[in-house]
Order: structure tokens, then sequence, then C-alpha cells
């Protein structure tokens, strides 16, 4: 296990770059915790491939270093940097067995039989695999090839990190409830670093204890769930998170006020002067506004109409309209929806005020 | 039991029955019925029943014949098999290169069998041929209508030119359908070059490769245009493969009993050898897939 740091990266696939729009990674600085669960969660194409491919040797960073532990790893190929990656499709060697499969690095690594012979039948314990070892691989199911792929990772001794590139894409949805809380599992058991690649929000939120936001080639949040969730640093987390994302409308702000098409809002702290010239908006959750009558509202409330319920089970989701603004309301089940004449309530410490797209600190 | 039975369907499969019969059932007949009787023009036969095949398989010269052609076959698939998946191995998997590298090597192709042997007919001549001619001004004793050895090395790089292609292509058509990911594993487990070429690309063209060396066994195993315009059989014998010797015997001497038996005798000696092939290599396959059996295998 090994704390992974990441310093100045970037790196594009063109040969001679030169604005920032070459760059499929942009600048990063980030630490990797020895033993943390890590998400990596973006769009397609945003760069999260390409930064795991980074950890694990496969590409070479165009600048920057990567250190395990310290020590500047940057030039090492992959198999000299003790990483367990795994692939969107497993990747198996059709002609072994899960046996062979499993030995196979430590072979290449001409680690003698009777260790590797050890070795092998601990991570198939390990994995559940203990039965199958015999089997050819190729003739397993999508999760057990998944898991041989895992294997052929932790077999190493004191593997750095484990890397995880969108594992489940191929394993049936019940399965895959099963194969991620395996991995939990594992990861509680032995201290594993993880990094988890993703698109799917509820995989990383359930994965991760960290989860890192990834948009356009940058790192635009790093935080626990509870934090992407309540304070999302950049428009592009509270729309990508959630379901739906969070309401964003343009705004004037002034000290603790803020003005939105003509009303006024009441916000939970004061905020300093704002960057001039600079698009100011606020974020507020679905889940955080309310809806009620007009003049029956108390506190932060401005006039919508209703366009559209849709009903999802648990609650149910107004999709409102806010002068030419659309903002979703999440509304309970059993509660009275006002058909005309209706206020979204704002819940005043719930809103986020954002400048060019990031979150601007209260009072500051 | 209340099945119903319509039998107008056979009524469609009348004109393949009628196609088959005379494209293939019928001479192949005609074949037989001259394999089994002898004639002195005429158009009158005499019952000879097993006598041609008896001289046939006792003669000398079908067994040298016979011996020439499985060399030839062998040494054909010993060179060009390594050699296409050493080729389609070198080749680029992207970029400019793609393009130029398959137009060349589809070239040899898309030439005319009889073409070919003609080029290689030219090419190898001490007199005026470019390869023939630079060998002997190096002082090198070339001369394949003379030398038997230099009539075979002529025939051999003549069809390895011709026909490597053909391996390489399928080769490479199963190399560039492996994913990306295997050969990223791969470096990840430390795997060297050689583990990579033996447990990731030689499963993988596996299939391509069966075909492959059906297609080349039975091609080269029938060979005729080709060394036929560069040496005629010659010299003496010595590049009288079976198909050269049938015809030479059909047409050459007009022997049609025996030449008939001899093409029965020809056609089922690589339908067997075939047959072989294909079993040996697909069970080889399907070991490795049957193991234990169970769900996922391809």
């Amino acid at each position: 296990m090994a704390r992974i740091t990441l310093e100045g990266l970037a790196h594009s696939y063109l040969p001679a770059p030169r604005g920032p729009e070459d760059f499929a990674l942009k600048q990063l600085d980030h630490v990797w915790e020895d033993g943390g669960a890590y998400a990596l969660l973006g769009p397609s194409g945003c760069g999260k491939t390409t930064l795991l491919n980074i950890i694990s040797g496969l590409i070479r960073p165009t600048r920057g270093e990567i250190r395990f532990d310290g020590q500047d790893v940057t030039d090492l190929p992959p198999e000299q940097r003790n990483i367990a990656q795994v692939f969107q499709f497993p990747v198996i060697y059709d002609t072994m067995t899960v046996y062979e499969n499993l030995a196979f690095p430590l072979c290449n690594r001409r680690m003698a039989p009777r260790a590797v012979d050890a070795r092998v039948r601990e991570i198939a314990e390990m994995l559940d695999l203990g039965s199958e070892l015999r089997r050819k691989a190729r003739n397993l199911t999508a999760d057990a090839k998944q898991k041989i792929s895992l294997g052929r990772g932790l077999v190493r001794a004191d593997v750095a990190a484990i890397l995880f590139d969108e594992p489940l894409t191929v394993i049936d949805p019940h399965l895959k409830w099963l194969l991620r809380s395996q991995l939990k599992h594992l990861h509680r058991r032995f201290d594993f670093t993880m990094i988890y690649v993703t698109h799917d929000q509820t995989e990383a939120l359930t994965f991760a204890d960290k989860v890192v936001v990834m948009y356009e080639g940058e790192v635009v949040q790093v935080g626990t769930p509870d934090e992407l969730f309540e304070r999302p640093a950049h428009t592009f987390v509270g729309y990508f998170i959630g379901s739906p994302g969070m309401n964003i409308l343009p705004a004037e702000i002034s000290g603790d006020r803020a003005r939105i098409e003509g009303h006024e809002l009441p916000l939970g702290a004061a905020y300093g002067r704002l960057p001039a010239g600079a698009r100011v908006e606020i974020g507020i959750r679905p889940e955080f506004l309310s809806l009620a009558r007009a003049g029956e509202a108390a506190g932060a409330a401005v006039p919508a109409t209703i366009r559209a319920v849709e009903d999802v089970g648990r609650y149910r989701i107004a999709r409102t309209r806010i002068g030419e603004h659309e903002v979703a309301v999440v509304a309970p089940e059993d509660g009275e929806i006002p058909s005309d004449g209706a206020c979204v309530v704002f819940d005043p410490q719930r809103i986020n005020v954002y400048a060019d797209g990031h979150r601007v600190q209260e009072g500051g | 039991m209340d099945k119903t039975w319509n039998n107008k369907g056979w009524f469609f499969v009348l004109p393949v029955l009628a196609l088959v019969l005379f494209s293939a059932a019928i001479p192949l007949m005609t074949v037989v019925n001259y394999s089994v009787q002898d004639t002195f023009g005429n158009n009158v036969f005499f019952w000879a029943g097993s006598e041609w095949f008896e001289e046939l398989l006792h003669s000398q010269r079908f067994h040298d014949a016979l011996w020439r052609q499985f060399l030839f076959s062998a040494i054909i698939l010993a060179i060009e098999v390594p050699l296409g998946i050493g080729v389609a191995l070198a080749m680029p998997r992207k970029g400019w290169g793609v393009p130029v590298c398959l137009v060349t090597m589809a070239l040899p192709l898309l030439i005319p069998w009889n073409v070919v042997g003609t080029i290689w007919q030219i090419f190898g001549r001490v007199d005026i041929g470019l390869l023939g001619h630079t060998l002997f001004g190096l002082g090198l004793d070339y001369n394949y209508v003379r030398d038997p050895l230099d009539a075979w090395i002529t025939i051999i790089v003549m069809d390895v030119w011709h026909w490597t292609s053909l391996v390489v292509l399928l080769c490479y058509a199963g190399l560039v359908s492996i994913p990306e990911a295997y050969y990223q594993a791969a470096r990840i487990d430390g795997a060297s070059r050689w583990a990579v070429f033996r447990y990731i690309q030689l499963p993988k063209m596996h299939r391509v490769l069966l075909i492959a060396i059906l297609l080349r066994f039975m091609d080269s195993f029938m060979i005729y245009t080709e060394p036929f315009v560069v040496t005629g059989g010659g010299p003496g014998n010595s590049t009288t493969f079976l198909s050269i010797d049938l015809v030479k015997m059909a047409i050459g001497q007009f022997d049609l009993g025996k030449a008939a038996a001899m093409s029965l005798v020809y056609f089922l000696i690589i339908l067997l050898l075939s047959w072989i092939f294909y079993t040996v290599m697909t069970n080889a396959g399907a070991e490795r897939g049957r193991a234990t059996g169970g769900e996922g295998g391809r």
C-alpha cells in the first residue's frame, strides 16, 4: 500500500500541445491517501481513464510527476509500479486455467513455485475463487472473470493501489451490487488503496469514502458524498450529482440578499464583493425546496408556475418555472401540490452562491 | 400427432438438385465409370474392376509424385505459416502504414496463376531473367531448367511470394481484433514479448490460423499451373506433382482408366487430410474450451 502523490500533472495526446484546450488532463495536484477508497467520477471523455492510465504507468504524463510514498515513479513502466488494474472488459488469458491466470504475474517475475502456489491459493480464497482454480478461465461468467483480473493484480505482494476502470460495465445488474459490496468488504478487510473510475454516481457514492469529480480534464471537487451533495464546489458537480440535479438560477448578490427574477431572497450568510463581471448564480438542491400556495408561504418564497409533476415512487418531482428558468422541486408523496398561484419556498441555509461556475465562500 | 405434411418445399429444391447433379454428381460418376473400365477407342468399353486402382497403388511413378506432393505441401506450410504470422505481427496497427501494407500484401493474390508462373519463369532465366542472371553473375551455378534442387527452390520461393500474403492478411485480421486492454494488462502483469504472443496473440489467432492452414494445405496439394508454366514438371520428373502427373496421364497419354482411378485417389487423399487437419485443430481448440464445461465459452 502506498500514498500516491500527483504533482503538477498534465497530459496531452498531442505531441506539441499549445493552449489548455489541447490537454486531455489539465493541471492537477492531488494526494491519494494510503488505504483510501476513491471514486473518480465524471462524464465520458472527461479524462478519468487518462488519469488512471497515468497512475498505472500505461501513459507517461506530458508534465508533472507521480510519487508512490515519496518515491518518484513517473518514468517507471507499469510492471515495476506494483499497481493492479481492472479494465472495463474482463481481461483473462483464454488458454489458461484460473490458477495459471492468477500465477501468471508471479511466474513472469520468476518467483519460486512454492511461494507462487501459496500466494495464488490465498488470493483465490480471498476472492471466493477457491473452488474454480482448476477450471479454464474462459468458461467462467463475466463477474468471475473480473474477479480473476482483480486477483492477478492482488496476487503480487505489496500492491500500491488497485485501479478500476468502470469494472462493472459488462456485469449483470443483480451481480453488480454483489460484486461492489465484495469490493467494499475487501477494502475494509485489507485496507487497499482503491481508485474506482465510473460515470455512474450511484456506483461512486456507494463505493467511495471520497469522490473525485472530474469535468473537461479538470478535478472540480474532491469530497465525501455528503459534501458533494450539500456544498458542490462547481455548478457541474451540483448538476451531475443528484437526481434531479441542482437548480441553478442567475442572481444578483448583495450582502446576505439575493435577487432572482425581481424577487428578493435571504441567504444563509453574507457574501463580500463578488468578482466584477463574473457570471453570478445561486444553486439549490430540489430536496431543499418546497411548494406552497401564494400568500400562505412563509419566508423566502418566489412565485412559480408548475409545468408537470412526476411520481418517482417515494416522492414526487414538480417541474416548475420561475421566470424563464426551470426549477425542479422534490415534493412529498402525500403533500398537496397547488395547481395555480404556487410559490417555491427556498431554505436560505442551503443556498450556494457561484461565480463563473465556482462556489463562493461565505463572508469572503 | 396431427402434424401437417407439406412436401411442396421439395419442389423449390429441385433446381439446386439439378445444378449439383450436372456440375458435380454426373462428372464425378463419369470419372468413377472410367476408373473401372478399359477402352481401345470407338467407345467400346470393357469391365476392368479394381485393376486400375491396383496398378496405380503399386506404381512407382504414382508413389514418387505423391511423395513429392507431400514434401512440397509440408515445406510450403512450414515456411508460409510462421512467416505469415511474423509479417502480420510486424505490420503497423494504425497510421498511414496500414493501407500501404494491406494493399502491398494483397497485390500478389490478385495476379492470375499462370501470370505468376510466367513472371517467375522469366525472372529466373539465366540468359535474360533478372534473378537468374544476377545469380549467375555472382558466380552461383543456378539453373532451374537443369538442376532439380534449383527448380524446387524456384517453385517454393514463387509459392511463398504468391501465397504468404493470404496467411498474413488472415492473421492480421485476427490480431487487430484484440482489444488494447489485453496488452495493457499484460504490461502490468510483467509479461515478456514472447508471453504476450503465446498467451494473448496466438490464442486469439487460433481460428483464422485454422482457416489459413487448411486453405494453404489444400491449394498447395492441388498446385498445377505455376510449376507447369515454370518447369513443366522437370527437369526429368523432379517437379512433377500429382496434378501435373494426372494431366500428363489423362491428356498426354490418354490413359483414361488409370487417370480416372488416380483422380479418385487424389480426391480422397485431399478429403481425408483436410478432415484430419480440421478435426485435430478444432479438437485442440475445443479441449481448451471444454475443460469442465460451462457457460460463456465461445
